[in-house]
């Protein structure tokens, strides 16, 4: 049908339904469609791309209406054309059809390609997913593997694991080294006098965001002035200055070669944005502490690089740093982490990126004026004094949790108490006095009786009380931080929670195969019913082996599991009883005898 | 005396008021006689007042019309010039087991003039705690070092639906006074004013099974101080039987209505509280077959 094309004269265009139509020439072909009015001064001249085409519609030749073919676009515009019959439009609506058709099977052609690449990515992620998790990978290898459930299946139910987003979310930031760079040591080679820096580009990186004058040298100097080797070279050499401690000779050295002097003065970059932050802190905050590592004082006081504590001639103080500023310019630098997420070999680029962060970073912190006013207000209301306030002493009361099981688990044998007849009482009374006193008289002639209480019956109750104070159910449930699967041996309790995994994941599948109505899913449910099954007795097996003193509790916990079980095999067995009398019954289907 | 006192007095000094239950009607018809009663307990007291030079114990009888103190231990005219009957009880007892008989005479001309009272058989439990917990107070205010005291409940006799409030009103007040209320049921029947007590002030509460050896679940379980049972484990009751007896009937209900103002319990509608007088509203049951009736009334008119 390509290369078509469908003319038609009496073809009226309307923009909406009530339009009356402006009659005109309509042309569809396999790239465009063209209707031009017959009026030439009329300005509805249209031209749409068929690919733009996203649906048609048209009125039956059954219905009283008049013949519209109503066609809409991607671009949401409604184009309604009417013909001068029926079949004119049938043979317009089928080109446009057949033009639908076409548009999709390429694109269709593209998904399903690109869902051959996604399934290979897919199969890594899986992998990966069954390594990280070491109980997906026994749910997976205890049922995929013995063929109860397929692979796609076992997946579908955790499309969320599988998403894309958890890839990076899941992927931790690296953060950086919290060794610094300058402790890297160069391989030195004892014959000649060359020493050897491995660069890589995490160290590289690292400097670049320790110090930011030497990136800027970076943008500055190379490619234009000087090759990256060189540009390295001349840090190192700043650095092995810096290490020997001839401050006399690194002076020299700066001022002969410029870009050299340019490693060894102090970083103005740094002193820049140190200043700025000092405007903004808080004016209640102690600064003296900070006052070292502002770049901007005379670093009169502190250990060097070097460990030693000379006093330094004051024109050579600039090719001199303290250690104590290094380290901290180093811990703020692994402290904010990874700034940018390029993992790029070429050094330029982790430069100009780094800068750039640097950039939209200051843009955001310079403030508006109100923004200050605002922030000056909350700075006065937030600094309080602690000494100035009163003491708050709140009067605590500790929570008072009672065991609920006292409540409800009570009514044992709880008789109603039951008045006896008030008759009989009265007749009573005056005899049970009686015997009443002449106990008393005997108790008070023969004294205690000898002997009190005999051995046995005393030994009787000692074990009893000691079986009543040691039940589990004394025991057990009193402790709030304990669980009673820590009371199992290692081996049940991983067992125990297996078990409840598998069997939730079995449930799962099993219930929502129902109602059948493939012979895949009847498959499918057979397969999971024997899985269930097997599980079943193997909980039985369990709670035989468990030690009999454990032995209640662990049927307690089992209990839950099996009716669940129980549940699913009714299911099983009433939707088979079903399905056998509806298909035996439906030879007759008149339910004739 | 004082000082030595104070240089004596450790924290497991207890002193224990015993109410025992002298229930006439119960006492006739039980497997263990009161004589053999008399003698496990009599022997319990003796060691509880062994276990501890300062220890104190007051025995108050709970008769079927009225209550007594019996017994104080710390009273020094115990001791001394009772003339020995023979064989009979040592001296320490005997003054107790005198005024226990004078005390059953005077609860039976009690009980004689009383009438005809359609009662339950059952003891005077609320007076007996009524009457400990005011000796305990006077312990209190006695002075700065006094013993820990505790009560131990002895009784047999089923519980009197009609001493609910009472019993309630005694135990809130032992709880507030921090007196835990032990309790040794005897009886066969199961007793909640006993249950509710030991639970809500933290006593302990067992029913003995074998009544031959009742001494000794005496010692083991009830003559704990309360210092030790901090670290000493003790048979706990599975569960506590909480319910309740109505104000209006004294009867022993399980579902029943209560006055939202004064938590008085009713086991059937009222339109008035008989406690604090709150006038009820009108249920939603009334107001539903109210308004049935009204609709079935509508379609004759």
């Amino acid at each position: 049908m390509a290369g078509e094309q469908v003319e038609n004269r009496g073809v009226k265009y309307k923009s909406s339904i009530k339009d009356p139509g402006t009659p005109g020439f309509l042309r569809i072909n396999e790239v465009m469609l063209l209707f031009v009015p017959n009026d030439p001064k009329s300005d509805s001249k249209l031209k749409v791309q068929t690919k733009n085409i996203k649906s048609h519609k048209n009125t039956k030749e059954a219905s009283n209406k008049p013949p519209w073919l109503h066609l809409t676009t991607y671009q949401g515009r409604n184009h309604i054309f009417e013909f001068e019959n029926y079949p004119d439009m049938h043979t317009c609506r089928d080109f446009v059809a057949a033009l639908d058709k076409n548009d999709e099977e390429p694109k269709k052609a593209a998904v399903s390609t690109s869902t051959e690449q996604l399934s290979i990515k897919e199969l890594e992620l899986r992998f990966k997913l069954l390594k990280e998790n070491s109980e997906l990978q026994r749910l997976h290898k205890q049922f995929v593997e013995s063929k109860v459930l397929t692979e796609d299946e076992f997946w579908a139910t955790r499309k969320k694991l599988l998403g894309k987003d958890s890839i990076r979310k899941s992927k931790q930031q690296l953060g950086l080294k919290s060794m610094m760079v300058s402790g890297i040591k160069p391989s030195t080679d004892g014959r000649t006098n060359r020493v050897t820096f491995n660069l890589t580009p995490e160290i590289i990186f690292q400097i670049f965001a320790e110090k930011p004058a030497v990136r800027q040298a970076f943008i500055n100097y190379v490619p234009s002035k000087m090759t990256e080797k060189d540009f390295w070279t001349k840090y190192f050499r700043a650095e092995y200055l810096y290490s020997t401690k001839n401050t006399a000779v690194a002076a020299a050295e700066a001022a002969e070669d410029e870009e050299l002097a340019v490693f060894l003065k102090p970083d103005e970059i740094l002193a820049r944005e140190t200043r700025q932050k000092i405007r903004r802190v808080d004016p209640t905050l102690d600064m003296e502490a900070d006052e070292g590592d502002d770049y901007s004082h005379l670093m009169d006081h502190g250990i060097q690089r070097d460990g030693t504590m000379d006093v330094v001639e004051p024109q050579n103080d600039q090719f001199k740093r303290s250690l104590l500023q290094d380290l901290n310019r180093h811990a703020a630098v692994v402290l904010e982490g990874r700034s940018i997420d390029v993992d790029s070999e070429d050094t330029r680029i982790v430069a100009e990126a780094l800068t750039r962060v640097k950039q939209v970073s200051k843009a955001d912190g310079e403030t508006t004026k109100d923004a200050n006013q605002e922030r000056l207000e909350r700075m006065s209301r937030v600094a309080g004094m602690e000494d100035l306030q009163a003491p708050q002493n709140f009067p605590l009361a500790p929570l008072s949790i009672k065991d609920p099981r006292d409540y409800f688990e009570s009514q044992q044998g709880n008789i109603v108490n039951v008045p006896r007849g008030a008759k009989g009482l009265k007749r009573n009374v005056h005899e049970a006095y009686g015997l009443l006193k002449e106990s008393i008289v005997e108790i008070r002639a023969t004294g205690l009786s000898d002997p009190l209480i005999k051995p046995e019956v005393s030994f009787e109750v000692f074990s009893s009380l000691t079986r009543t104070i040691s039940t589990a159910k004394n025991i057990i449930g009193k402790n709030p931080r304990e669980s009673f699967l820590d009371r199992l041996p290692k081996s049940t309790k991983d067992e125990v929670l297996h078990h409840w995994t598998s069997i939730q994941e079995l449930l799962r599948h099993f219930w929502s195969s129902y109602p059948i109505t493939t012979p895949y899913l009847h498959t499918k449910v057979g397969k999971l019913k024997d899985a269930m099954s097997n599980t079943y007795s193997k909980l039985d097996a369990m709670k035989e082996s468990v030690q009999s003193d454990l032995r209640h509790q662990v049927s307690l916990l089992v209990r839950p599991m099996q009716q669940a079980l129980d549940a699913a095999f009714q299911h099983y067995e009433a939707d088979l009883q079903r399905r056998t009398a509806k298909s035996s019954g439906g030879e007759r289907p008149n339910g004739y005898v | 005396m004082p000082s030595v006192a104070f240089k004596q007095y450790s924290d497991d000094v207890s002193l224990l008021v015993l109410l025992l239950d002298t229930n006439p009607l119960f006492w006739s018809n039980t497997s263990i006689t009161f004589s053999q009663f008399l003698s496990h307990v009599l022997a319990f007291l003796n060691a509880v007042l062994g276990l501890n030079q300062l220890n104190q114990v007051i025995v108050i009888a709970t008769g079927y019309s009225s209550c007594d103190y019996i017994y104080d231990s710390s009273l020094t005219s115990n001791h001394g010039n009772f003339e020995r009957s023979g064989t009979g009880m040592p001296p320490l007892f005997a003054s107790l087991l005198k005024k226990l008989e004078d005390f059953v005479t005077k609860d039976e001309e009690l009980s004689r003039e009383e009438g005809h009272e359609d009662r339950t058989p059952s003891c005077l439990l609320s007076g007996s705690l009524s009457m400990a917990l005011c000796y305990i107070q006077r312990v209190f205010r006695s002075g700065h070092l006094h013993p820990q005291p505790r009560i131990l409940c002895l009784q047999g006799s089923p519980d009197g639906p009609e001493q609910y409030v009472a019993v309630m009103n005694s135990i809130f007040s032992a709880q507030r006074l921090m007196v835990p209320i032990d309790s040794c049921y005897i009886g066969v029947q199961n007793s909640a004013f006993l249950q509710q007590a030991s639970y809500i002030t933290g006593g302990v509460h067992h029913t003995p099974k074998q009544l031959d050896g009742l001494f000794q679940y005496l010692t083991t379980i009830f003559a704990t101080d309360l210092h030790s049972r901090g670290f000493v484990q003790l048979p706990k009751p599975i569960g506590v039987d909480f319910r309740a007896s109505c104000f209006c009937h004294k009867k022993t209900i399980d579902m029943g209505y209560i006055c939202s103002v004064c938590l008085s319990i009713f086991c059937e509608h009222h339109k008035k509280c008989s406690t604090c007088g709150s006038v009820f509203g009108q249920s939603k049951l009334d107001e539903a077959s109210s308004v049935s009736d009204k609709k079935r009334k509508a379609p004759h008119t």
